[in-house]
């Protein structure tokens, strides 16, 4: 019965030859991210993957915020199609769970709206003389991992195992809403039960977490946290999650969005900074990784390179308990090894 | 059928977005922004649904339709295939093209005009590092101060090719392209919704 209830849910994620989009919110907080996912792609699968420089932003951010009309959105969207129909490529892979959203969204109305269409092809052959196709795929980084999560497992050198107890780590798992709530078939598992990041977890030795609010958005609300006097809905729902997975004692959270990724990160660092508490025992907050971050990880990668010192909630806890070695006079050093000031340490989270 | 829901029908979410409510409330129970604001997606459904343009007006020029996240949870468990978040876009569209939005909106709309939809026009991106200035964001942390500090040290660590031509994270964006954007802009009412927010009106 199970396993038919899953089948229904799969969804189709091209095999290869992918056109990169990046996101602009994961450049600004985790670089390291993306370069880790095309690193991934290309040395551990061998897969083709471009990484167009004539790229740009999807406006999804504006509009969300409702200071980009659709006609402008779709136009923009139809422009950056028209990069991936230039270069050859029909798989369209956007790094961001919002552009991911923008994508499904634009092209489902195109194709059930063929005027519009029309309409849209017209406006950007005005604006810029370009044509472009329709992607025959759209799938998120998160779900190419997943795809391809058991031969990664085959050249990883670390498990999601607690090498002190030799028990399975546990995870909260925290998919961007914007993954499968607009269209819950676009997402493995759609939104109600996603499996894409806890199918990592699970193929790597990890345990997953299920929690009362595993499904609350973070808080973004875009305008919410753009506008500093409306930060406060965006901290009050971190929040809520983290007192709701605090007594599962989670050894990490991971996430597929980038605002997620910070916003987790963040709230942490200003709800011990404001109240002295924390999430976990000791006081060093719940690390939280992207799911790039994860497999870099196991897959042996450099964790300054990969990027685990922007995160305000450090991780060397969590490497110690899955065996990851690593040199601490290299973590705030600049990339030819100059020697920087190091960050300035918060008041009450422990670094 | 008055004006101002003839111009919320003429938008292309709108019939998508509300088929018929029957006032169950689940968008409600499910909705973030319910819980820390006096917001009820319940009730903006019936309002609009009922079509009465003095409602309409008032829900346009009230705070209600800015509390929305747009974390489109609402889309998840409505029975009816309603998008209580997609009707927000369109109210707060309409809200902006009548002038309706209300004071507080309107000075919030400009500042994200001036802060992401001028990112957008002059450097390619919505978010950018030389645009989180950590005055602004006191959230973002001392290693956040940290690395904008030393981002042109730090950031080859990670890949990313900041400032730089050709592909990589934190690129310059061609002026090329940037002028692409601009006339996409131009043509497809991007220029005149930021012209109106950017002027207050």
């Amino acid at each position: 019965m199970n396993k038919r209830y899953w089948n229904e849910y799969q969804k189709a994620i091209a095999d290869d030859h992918y056109f990169y989009e990046r996101s602009c919110i994961r450049q600004t907080f985790f670089p390291g991210s993306e370069t880790t996912f095309l690193k991934i792609m290309k040395e551990e699968l061998q897969k083709d993957i471009r990484d167009e420089a004539n790229q740009h932003t999807c406006t999804g951010i504006g509009y969300h915020s409702d200071i980009v009309p659709i006609e402008t959105t779709l136009t923009i969207v139809a422009r950056l199609y028209s990069l991936m129909t230039e270069a050859g490529y029909t798989h369209y892979v956007p790094s961001c769970v919002t552009s991911f959203g923008i994508f499904t969204e634009m092209t489902e109305m195109w194709l059930n709206n063929p005027d519009l269409l029309e309409q849209t092809r017209e406006n950007l052959r005005k604006a810029t003389g370009r044509e472009f196709e329709l992607p025959q795929n759209i799938a998120h980084p998160s779900d190419i991992i997943y795809k391809f999560r058991e031969e990664l497992k085959t050249k990883m050198k670390h498990q999601l195992v607690n090498r002190f107890t030799g028990k399975p780590l546990r995870v909260v798992e925290h998919i961007g809403c914007h993954y499968a709530k607009i269209f819950p078939e676009k997402g493995i598992g759609k939104a109600e039960f996603p499996h894409v990041l806890a199918g990592m977890i699970e193929s790597w030795g990890g345990e997953v977490i299920d929690y009362p609010e595993r499904r609350h958005c973070c808080g973004f609300g875009f305008r919410h946290y753009l506008l500093q006097e409306n930060r406060g809905y965006s901290i009050a729902n971190s929040k809520k999650k983290f007192e709701s997975m605090e007594p599962y004692e989670p050894d990490f959270i991971v996430t597929n969005c980038p605002g997620c990724s910070m916003f987790m990160d963040k709230w942490q660092y200003v709800i011990a900074e404001m109240d002295n508490k924390t999430y976990d025992k000791e006081g060093y907050g719940i690390p939280v990784l992207t799911y790039e971050e994860m497999a870099g990880l196991l897959l042996g990668y450099d964790p300054w390179q990969l990027g685990l010192q922007l995160h305000q909630v450090q991780s060397e806890i969590l490497m110690n308990k899955i065996g990851i070695k690593f040199n601490p006079d290299e973590k705030f050093r600049g990339a030819n090894g100059k020697i920087l000031p190091t960050p300035d340490k918060p008041h009450f989270l422990k670094q | 059928m008055g004006n101002i829901f003839n111009l919320l029908t003429q938008d292309i979410r709108f019939s998508e977005a509300l088929k018929a409510c029957m006032n169950c409330g689940i968008c409600t129970a499910i909705c973030p922004a319910a819980e820390f604001y006096d917001y009820d997606p319940r009730k903006i459904c019936d309002i609009v649904q009922r079509k009465n343009e003095e409602e309409i007006e008032a829900l346009l020029r009230s705070d209600m339709i800015w509390a929305c996240g747009q974390c489109l949870s609402c889309k998840t468990r409505c029975p009816r295939g309603n998008v209580p978040a997609e009707i927000i876009l369109v109210l707060r569209k309409t809200a902006q093209e009548l002038g309706y939005y209300n004071d507080v909106a309107k000075k919030q709309q400009h500042r994200l005009a001036e802060t992401v939809g001028k990112n957008i026009l002059e450097i390619g991106y919505c978010v950018h590092p030389d645009r989180v200035v950590p005055a602004l964001h006191p959230e973002q942390g001392p290693i956040w101060e940290w690395y904008v500090k030393n981002i042109e040290e730090v950031a080859p660590k990670f890949g990313a090719n900041y400032h730089g031509v050709g592909p990589g994270a934190l690129r310059t964006i061609r002026e090329e392209t940037l002028n692409e954007i601009r006339k996409i802009y131009e043509i497809t009412g991007g220029n005149q919704l930021m012209d109106k927010l950017l002027n207050n009106e």
